[in-house]
């Protein structure tokens, strides 16, 4: 017994009370407080990147909703737009937007005179600049609408030029205008007074939502109407091709198919198909769908069939957890009052696992319309400004699509494109949050436990 | 009649036929005094299916097949003289095929009649200015022998669509009409109906397999090209990058093997040990109402697209990292880095490793907890010594799934990993990935021959063959272990 007392560890442990703590004891709850903080930082990093990410997009994209006018009232002079006086529409759409730029010219000489403004240094050409290269565009686009008009005097809200606008949104400062070549301080002040006048304004910009693509020195007139109408058209070819198909697959896997070596082999392809790099579905659009078939290039038709291909497991694997989730005695109870298997299954299981796949078709659908990689491979990156026309035809016309118009911006000089970039993904993420919340809604409504 | 409104006439047809169907059933049945076998409209769905679904299959067929069948017949029309010098057969195919387009829509506008076109003549009239006037851009001026190839593409091309519309037609018909007359009150409609539902529902099921064919062909075929006009070894075994759109580009795939390795490194540094910890904290530590809110927003990431993750590490990362600790300490000078992609890459992951891993951690058995806490030990021992071990080949799964998808990724590399291709070891010079290269290589106007432009199948091949091996892998750790404790 002595032996086993002399150990110094039992006499250690003899010593110490158990009210005090020992040095090894203290050392573990060290550690052990260390790692749960260690656990929580990781936790507050994980949002935290969330909250930065999202920060960061919408501190540089709300701006691109705002925009600044400037408030014009041009004289139609008929002299420079209709010599002969008969108001014909062919010589009228003859007319070049270089005819209309004198127009708005003079009509801010005027303006600038009637309020009595004078800037130091100011030339004659300058004080055209503020206003955006767009205006003569959209005083043609009038006047081809209303002939009737020529030679009354119009108010128009004229977009003012891209740096003007990023003067009142902080991008551009005197200082940086003096090392613009597109901008002078001088310019900057003219805008100024033009406010303080009430003839320069930023409102809301619904044309951010509504107008095409424009070229690349005239950001401020840039719009996404071409790209949601694009995308949407893209939505509708995928909802329509792969929930049937994707529906149609998921039953037979589930209700149907034997155990053998194809329903095996169908099963680990829709797992891998799953997995593969979304840029992979890009060359198969490529190689198959526009080298072999022919289809045109940058068509939504093509973006669609490519995103069906990608949106199938999702919805595959979302239809089967759904149909798996519908008890058994449902089926057998269709069955034992005589339905058939096919009944059973169209009339009693698939109207009850309905909203499990909806919700996994909006998902998948979420998840396409995010998807860029593999529309930049069909095209799709292409500088389109024509609306596509009404489906089905519109299907085949070039189109834009909404995270692709976010990277064609991207690649632009002119910063004031990256603010347009950050508004379009705010668009994206709204209709993301949209779609995410009607799934949502779906679940907790109709969803079923039994 | 283009094909939509063919589509929409066999649909007609097969509304027609579900009514017909229908009333045969009901009328003979009335006539002979007998109950029918099944439900009138069993009758009516199997006559309707046998009215749309062959003629659809067939259209569709033969939508796929003509383009394949028609080239074959021109492409031996086209003579060697009119091939541009280092230029592809393919490229006059494509040249054809505008020029019939735009021939089609000179004769839909009204500018020419059927005969004035069969004697048009390439070398009197010009036929690059009148197509460029419907909207069809030529590059240069068009070859008598090319003009002639259009013509007849145009000829086949319209015998096609003429015997295509018949034989549909003739199917739907044919067949509805079959149905219709085999209906009796005796015939098992419902059985008839059911199997060929059933025979649809096989079919679509085989839309994965197709898909995965189709991806498998397209990338080996145009490899195999590749091969053919590049050498394989340099490809795999050079280290030099350097694409010329003139010839003589050396394209070796080492560099970007580099690139993209070393940032999805990056990335899965920083996504795993954080993920992980995430999930344990989360499965372990934290409290229902954190959990509640912490686990769906961390999940939220996972959701948001990658070219929202690209612009941020273009816009706010990249810039970042350039100004406050490249420039100052000399490193680099560019905003696009291996650390860009990477750190922004690893954000992206972070909820990949994280759910996947609280998953499993979860599914470790109660008692392994309360077996270790009964002997004494502290909770975060636990987690180390017990659960960690016990819940590791699904935490292994969980970081290869979330390496395929670094692998894999496009967005984020190709707005903040730059495009040079480099092997270095410093993570703030820019370097470039297989993905990027894909993009680079596939976008714009690109020449189907050209070993510039084919490489980008090889690399895609490469992407695939790598994405799938990790997933298998994962697929197959998760498996083989996770039956412990279920």
């Amino acid at each position: 017994m002595t032996d086993l007392t002399a150990t110094p560890a039992l006499a250690d442990a003899q010593n110490r009370s158990l009210f005090k703590r020992g040095e090894r004891t203290r050392r573990r709850h060290a550690t052990e407080r260390r790692f749960r903080a260690i656990g929580l930082a990781a936790v507050i990093f994980g949002i935290l990147a969330l909250v930065g990410l999202l920060g960061s997009i919408l501190s540089n994209g709300v701006s691109s909703f705002r925009q600044t006018y400037v408030a014009l009232d041009v004289y139609l002079d008929p002299a420079k737009l209709d010599k002969t006086g008969d108001r014909d529409p062919e010589a009228l759409r003859k007319l070049t937007t270089f005819t209309y730029q004198p127009l708005i010219k003079t009509a801010l000489e005027t303006l600038i005179e009637e309020k009595g403004i004078s800037v130091e240094g100011l030339g004659a050409k300058d004080a055209e600049g503020i206003i955006s290269k767009e205006a003569p565009a959209t005083l043609r686009h009038f006047v081809l609408a209303n002939p009737s008009k020529i030679g009354e005097a119009v108010r128009f809200e004229l977009l003012a030029d891209g740096r003007i606008d990023g003067y009142y949104k902080g991008r551009v400062t005197m200082e940086t205008a003096k090392l613009d070549r597109n901008v002078s301080p001088e310019q900057l002040m003219l805008a100024d007074k033009l406010k303080t006048a009430g003839a320069l304004s930023t409102r809301f910009n619904w044309a951010f939502l509504t107008a095409p693509d424009a070229s690349d020195t005239r950001p401020e007139a840039a719009g996404l109407g071409v790209a949601i109408l694009g995308s949407a058209y893209m939505m509708l070819i995928v909802l329509v091709l792969s929930l049937p198909i994707g529906v149609a697959a998921s039953i037979y896997l589930e209700e149907f198919a034997p155990r053998n070596r194809l329903t095996d082999i169908i099963e680990v392809n829709i797992a891998n198909l799953a997995a593969v790099p979304s840029i992979v579905f890009g060359i198969l659009g490529l190689a198959v769908f526009i080298n072999y078939a022919g289809l045109p290039q940058s068509a939504p038709i093509v973006g669609g069939l490519v995103l069906t291909l990608m949106t199938l497991p999702t919805i595959i694997i979302a239809t089967r957890a759904a149909l798996k989730a519908v008890p058994p005695s449902i089926r057998e109870a269709a069955l034992g009052v005589g339905a058939s298997k096919m009944q059973s299954i169209f009339h009693h299981v698939l109207p009850l696992a309905a909203p499990g796949i909806l919700t996994g078709t909006i998902i998948g659908l979420a998840q396409a319309l995010g998807e860029t990689a593999p529309l930049l491979l069909i095209g799709m990156v292409a500088f389109v400004r024509e609306f596509p026309a009404a489906p089905p035809g519109g299907f085949f016309d070039p189109a834009s699509a909404l995270p692709v118009q976010v990277y064609n911006w991207t690649q632009r000089g002119d910063p004031a494109f990256i603010e347009r970039a950050s508004g379009a993904i705010i668009v994206l993420l709204v209709f993301l949050v949209i779609m995410n919340l009607g799934a949502i809604f779906l679940r907790r409504r109709f969803e079923r436990r039994w | 009649m283009t094909p939509g409104i063919l589509a929409i006439i066999v649909l007609v047809l097969t509304v027609a036929g579900y009514v017909l169907g229908r009333q045969r059933a009901l009328a003979l049945a009335k006539r002979d005094g007998v109950r029918l076998h099944s439900l009138p409209g069993h009758y009516g769905q199997a006559v309707a299916l046998f009215t749309a679904v062959p003629a659809l299959l067939l259209m569709g067929a033969w939508l796929f097949l003509q383009p394949l069948l028609i080239e074959s017949q021109i492409r031996s029309q086209i003579p060697d003289s009119v091939i541009p010098e280092g230029g592809a057969r393919s490229l006059v195919m494509a040249d054809v095929r505008r020029i019939a387009d735009g021939l089609d829509r000179l004769v839909k506008a009204g500018s020419i009649g059927e005969d004035d076109l069969s004697s048009m003549r390439a070398d009197f009239s010009d036929i690059r200015g009148r197509l460029a006037g419907v909207g069809v851009a030529l590059g240069s001026n068009v070859a008598p022998a090319v003009l002639e190839a259009a013509k007849s593409y145009r000829a086949i091309a319209g015998t096609s669509s003429v015997l295509r519309n018949v034989a549909v037609l003739a199917t739907a018909l044919g067949l509805g009409f079959l149905a219709w007359r085999r209906i009796r009150p005796a015939m098992r409609a419902r059985n008839v109906s059911e199997t060929f539902i059933r025979a649809l529902l096989i079919g679509s099921s085989l839309v994965a397999i197709l898909t995965t064919f189709g991806i498998v062909a397209s990338l080996l075929f145009e490899t195999i090209h590749f091969f053919r006009i590049y050498p394989a070894r340099e490809f795999f075994f050079s280290t030099v990058w350097n694409p010329q759109f003139r010839g003589g580009s050396e394209l070796g795939i080492l560099p970007l093997l580099w690139g993209t390795f070393y940032v999805s490194f990056v990335a899965l540094l920083l996504a795993v040990p954080i993920g992980l910890m995430i999930a344990i904290y989360l499965a372990e530590y934290s409290g229902k109402a954190l959990r509640s809110f912490a686990k769906p927003a961390i999940e939220i990431l996972a959701g948001i697209p990658t070219i929202v993750y690209g612009l941020f590490a273009l816009i706010t990362v990249g810039p970042f990292l350039r100004d406050w600790i490249a420039q100052p300490f000399g490193l680099g000078s560019s905003s696009s880095s291996v650390l860009t992609a990477g750190l922004v890459m690893g954000i992206m992951l972070i909820p990949f490793v994280s759910s996947l891993s609280d998953d499993v951690i979860n599914a470790v058995p109660q008692a392994m907890r309360d077996g270790s806490y009964g002997l004494g030990a502290t909770q975060s021992e636990t987690i180390r010594k017990v659960i960690i071990p016990a819940a590791l080949p699904g935490v292994v799964g969980a970081i290869l799934l979330a390496a395929s998808r670094a692998i894999g990724e496009t967005m984020i590399v190709v707005m903040g990993a730059g495009a040079a291709a480099r092997l270095g070891l410093n993570p703030l010079e820019a370097m470039t990935t297989v993905t990027v290269k894909i993009v680079s290589q596939l976008t714009g106007d690109t020449e189907f021959a050209s070993p510039e432009t084919l490489v980008a199948f090889a690399l895609g091949l490469t992407l695939f063959v790598f994405t799938l091996g990790l997933n298998i892998l994962a697929l197959y750790i998760v498996r083989k272990y996770r039956e412990q404790y279920e």
